[in-house]
Order: structure tokens, then C-alpha cells, then sequence
């Protein structure tokens, strides 16, 4: 296998766009990933298009081929990659593999996802692709709602209070007010949180991931292209992993579990050496807070039933124990589905490079991103070291 | 909105959805819901077809307060997981109840009721509810 490094990153402002579409801001990313890395994009050999429901919500598929010709790249080998909201991820893990493989030199990989083109009960549904069909959409049931399931067990075993997992979007918003490219960037208060309105109980509206658009591109290279880039700090994919679970929460024979977690996690810390306290910066999928709250737990940085005390001691600010979401999270960063488990290591990528501005990580050398699909019924795992 | 209308969707899952029809595993011993070729937790295949009981209690549960599309106006409702008498877990709307007199542990009973209409002149389809237990 071939080391493989990311030589590039680039991506849009996460945000209602209504003036672009999803080939607008998948080509923005991928040309801004593309002069970032300083290489003439005819070097790049392989695109992956990271999307989940541009087949229901724009009616478009073929992707590849789509970005590619709207890139100015049409002759490249392209394909979409679909994992649900673990879109992102999964694509990453096929651009890693491609070059690690040493069939491919340089790829590409740009996660996208157009949402606000829909009505919101008709991106409820299009979410609901990613669960089965059968016998968990018929009954009504929505993503927050199997969220929701998971939540309430939670809370019931741990004896934990709503208020201590809230506290999770509070820390994501506070992150993202040093992000441009965060889709909110201000600051809630855990009262705003807990008064906002009950979607699927016991969540609450401000403890979901927003309905938002955006794209993000990475490049990925082998050692000897490398020396065409004039690149002094560098990035290596030091392990990729991706890991599934029983599709269903509810048939999973403990749905606090979340085996798929420390699968995944654990096959990409392996790869790349590390344990889980070497971790300098994570990124956690928390497209509602408990599953932040659940990784935590699950990574070991905290006891079951125990993780919400790192929100709450300030351990997931920059200069904490585990500095966590550090640019707002899927949160308050935002969450455009098939965009964001590239937008993660777009954001690990500048705190390990420097970049990340008043929410740097001083002397960040490693960084881990979790992305899931579904209620983790797939994950992504991604783990990032600065080598030069 | 469903995807794509469908009878023969609807038609070929019938007697799993109607009659509670489940798989009980010969190696590991496992019951799951639906019956399927083969047993999620070990790999076994050829589960023997049985009838599910109808009785369970509430493992958890949601109020649904912003649905699908195909499920708007019929909000608030309330979807939970049920673990039957022998241990199958079905993912299922509760009915006759309020949301809020629901709780964890709840004894419940399988109930015929229907659940959505694939459009407004599309094929209406129909399932297991749970309601609470006399
Ligand atoms: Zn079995």
C-alpha cells in the first residue's frame, strides 16, 4: 500500500444558496480544492462525488460525469458515492483507496448536497431513503423520530437529564463563530435550546443539524506526486476505515451500542498506529447531540452515561481535554448531507495545517473524523497526521 | 411521497405485515421481524416461519411532530419500538392513545389499522398498530 496525503482542500460556505445549484457549488469546491493543492486539475485521474439525494431532490443522477464536464475535467474515471449521510466518508474512503492502491497517482473527492431545493417535509422523506423502505419509512417514522428512540433509552439507562446532551449544540455554535464557512455563526444559550420546539420527542429543533447546502473537495495524492506540489505542510490519511451495522436501530440487539462506532474507529486507528488518546482534534458526526455524546463515549473519552461532563467542563474547546467540533460541528458548521463527512476533514485538515484561526489547536499533529449514515448504520472513519 | 406507486410492493408483503409473520433462527435461536432468508445476528440461514405474539411492551418511543410527506396531517403521532413476548422487536405506530400517556414498559396489543395512502387515488396500505393492553 502507498502512503497516501491530502494535498488539497477547499470548499464552499455552508448556507441556503438559493442562487446556486448543486453543480455550481460541487465544481467551487473541487477548482478551490484543485489551485490549494497548486496542481493543474488535468493531473487529477479519479473524481468522487460524495452525494445521497441529488436523485430525489434534483432529479440528477450521474454525477461523475456531470461535475467532471462542469469542472472541465470530462475524461476523468468519476462515479457518485451513496452511503446516506455517510456519503462524504464512504467517497473519501474510495479516493484512498485508489491511490493507495497505486492504480491512481492523484484523485479527487467532493461530497455535495443541494437541500433547499425541496419542500422540508419532502427532504424528510428524501432522508428517509437511507432506512428501510418495508418496514421502518411505512410506519411513519422520520430521522429525528429513530434519533429520538435512541435518546429517550439513553436517557431511561444512564439516568442522564435532557438539559446535560443539549449542552453538545451549545459547544457547536460557539465553535462556529470563528468559522466562515459555518453555516450559523452564533453563539445559542442552553435555555434557547431547550425552548425550542419539540420535533421528534425528546428533541428539539435546536439540537438537529440544519437543512443547509454546501460542497467540499479534497485532493488526494501518492509520495511521488507530491514533489508537484509546492506544498511545505502536509497531511497523510494515515487510516480509512468504513464499518456497518444492523441497518435498523431497533433490531440491533442493544440500541445504545452502536457497534459501527468502534468498528470503524478502531480498524482506522490501527491502520494509522494510534490510539484514541493521541487523537488531537475530533470531529464528530452529531447530527443530533446525543449521537456526540454517544461517540464520546464510545471512543473512550468518557464512561457510558458520562460524556455530556466534557461538554459541560469545556474538554471539547480548543486547549480541552478533546477539542471536538472545533469549527461548530455538523451543528452549527451545518450538515449538507453528502458534503459532510468531507467537510470534516476539510476542517481537521486546517487545524493540522495551522489554518484554523482563533480556534486553533496549538501543535495539532492528529486528527480523527466519524461520519454516519443513518443511525450509524454505516460509519466513516478517517484518521489525519501533519507530517512536514 | 412515495418514491415510486407500487401495488405489487404492498401486495407480496401482505401476511408478513398483516399477520405478524416472523423468523425464528435454527442455529442461534433468534426471533426477528420480519421473517427473512437469513438471521441478522449470525449469519444462519433457512429461519423457520413463525407467527409472532401479539402482546409486547413499550421499549421506547417518539412523538413524530413533523412527518414525511406521505404522513402530513396525521401528525402528532407516535412511533416505538415494541418488544413482543419473546423477544422480536417491531418498529410500530402506537394507537388509541395520547401521546403523552405513553411511557417506557407500557404493555401494548397488536392492532389491524391503516397507515398511508400512496397518493391521494393511490393503493391504500395497511399494517400492525400496537394499542394499550386490556
Ligand atoms: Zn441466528
Amino acid at each position: 500500500m502507498k502512503r497516501v496525503f491530502i494535498v488539497g482542500a477547499g470548499a464552499t460556505k455552508v448556507g441556503e444558496h438559493w442562487d446556486r445549484s448543486l453543480r455550481d457549488l460541487a465544481v467551487e469546491a473541487l477548482l478551490a480544492a484543485v489551485r490549494d493543492a497548486g496542481i493543474d486539475k488535468r493531473d487529477v485521474q479519479a473524481l468522487y462525488v460524495g452525494n445521497m439525494m441529488s436523485g430525489e431532490l434534483q432529479g440528477q443522477e450521474h454525477l461523475g460525469a456531470l461535475v467532471a464536464t462542469w469542472a472541465g475535467m470530462a475524461g476523468v474515471a468519476a462515479f457518485k458515492v451513496e452511503a446516506a449521510c455517510a456519503s462524504g466518508g464512504a467517497a473519501l474512503h474510495q479516493a484512498y483507496l485508489a491511490v493507495a492502491s497505486g492504480l491512481y497517482d492523484c484523485v479527487a473527492v467532493v461530497g455535495v448536497e443541494k437541500m433547499t431545493d425541496a419542500l422540508p417535509h419532502d427532504v424528510t422523506s428524501a432522508l428517509l431513503t437511507a432506512e428501510d423502505q418495508e418496514y421502518v419509512v411505512f410506519t411513519g417514522a422520520t430521522f429525528v423520530g429513530l434519533n429520538a428512540l435512541v435518546y429517550r433509552m439513553y436517557m431511561s439507562r444512564y439516568g442522564v437529564k435532557q438539559e446535560d446532551v443539549a449542552r453538545f449544540a451549545v459547544h457547536c455554535h460557539k465553535m462556529a463563530v470563528n468559522n466562515p464557512y459555518a453555516q450559523f455563526r452564533r453563539e445559542v444559550t442552553l435555555e434557547e435550546v431547550m425552548s425550542s420546539p419539540p420535533i421528534a420527542d425528546p428533541i428539539r429543533l435546536l439540537e438537529c443539524a440544519p437543512v443547509g447546502d454546501g460542497a467540499a473537495a479534497l485532493v488526494l495524492c501518492n509520495e511521488d506526486f507530491l514533489k508537484r506540489s509546492p506544498r511545505d505542510v502536509l497531511v497523510e490519511v494515515a487510516g480509512s476505515a468504513v464499518a456497518t451495522d444492523i441497518l435498523s436501530v431497533h433490531e440491533r440487539r442493544d440500541p445504545l451500542a452502536m457497534a459501527g462506532f468502534r468498528k470503524a474507529a478502531e480498524a482506522a486507528m490501527k491502520r494509522a498506529g494510534i490510539e484514541a488518546k493521541d487523537v488531537d482534534v475530533l470531529e464528530v458526526h452529531d447530527a443530533f447531540t446525543v449521537l456526540g455524546v454517544l461517540t464520546l463515549e464510545a471512543l473512550g473519552y468518557a464512561p457510558p452515561g458520562k460524556g455530556w461532563q466534557l461538554v459541560a467542563e469545556g474538554q471539547l474547546e480548543p486547549g480541552g481535554e478533546i477539542p471536538t467540533n472545533t469549527m461548530g460541528g455538523l451543528k452549527a458548521r451545518g450538515h449538507p448531507v453528502g458534503g459532510t463527512g468531507v467537510y470534516q476533514v476539510f476542517d481537521i485538515v486546517r487545524q493540522l495545517r495551522g489554518e484554523a484561526g482563533a480556534n486553533q489547536v496549538e501543535g495539532a499533529e492528529i486528527g480523527l473524523a466519524q461520519n454516519l449514515g443513518g443511525v450509524a448504520g454505516t460509519v466513516a472513519v478517517h484518521v489525519l497526521r501533519r507530517v512536514r | 411521497m412515495v418514491w415510486a406507486e407500487s401495488v405489487p410492493r404492498v401486495w407480496r408483503e401482505r401476511a408478513k405485515k398483516y399477520r405478524l409473520l416472523g423468523g425464528k433462527c435454527p442455529a442461534c435461536g433468534s426471533v426477528v421481524y420480519p421473517h427473512r432468508q437469513v438471521c441478522p445476528y449470525c449469519g444462519s440461514e433457512g429461519l423457520q416461519l413463525v407467527e409472532l405474539p401479539r402482546k409486547g411492551r413499550v421499549i421506547s418511543y417518539t412523538v413524530i411532530r413533523h412527518p414525511p410527506s406521505d404522513f402530513v396531517g396525521k401528525e402528532p403521532y407516535v412511533v416505538a419500538i415494541v418488544e413482543l413476548e419473546g423477544g422480536a422487536r417491531v418498529l410500530a405506530q402506537l394507537t388509541d392513545v395520547k401521546p403523552e400517556e405513553v411511557r417506557e414498559g407500557m404493555e401494548v396489543e397488536a392492532v389491524f389499522r391503516r397507515y398511508r395512502e400512496q397518493s391521494p387515488d393511490g393503493i391504500i396500505e395497511y399494517g400492525i398498530k400496537f394499542r394499550p393492553a386490556h
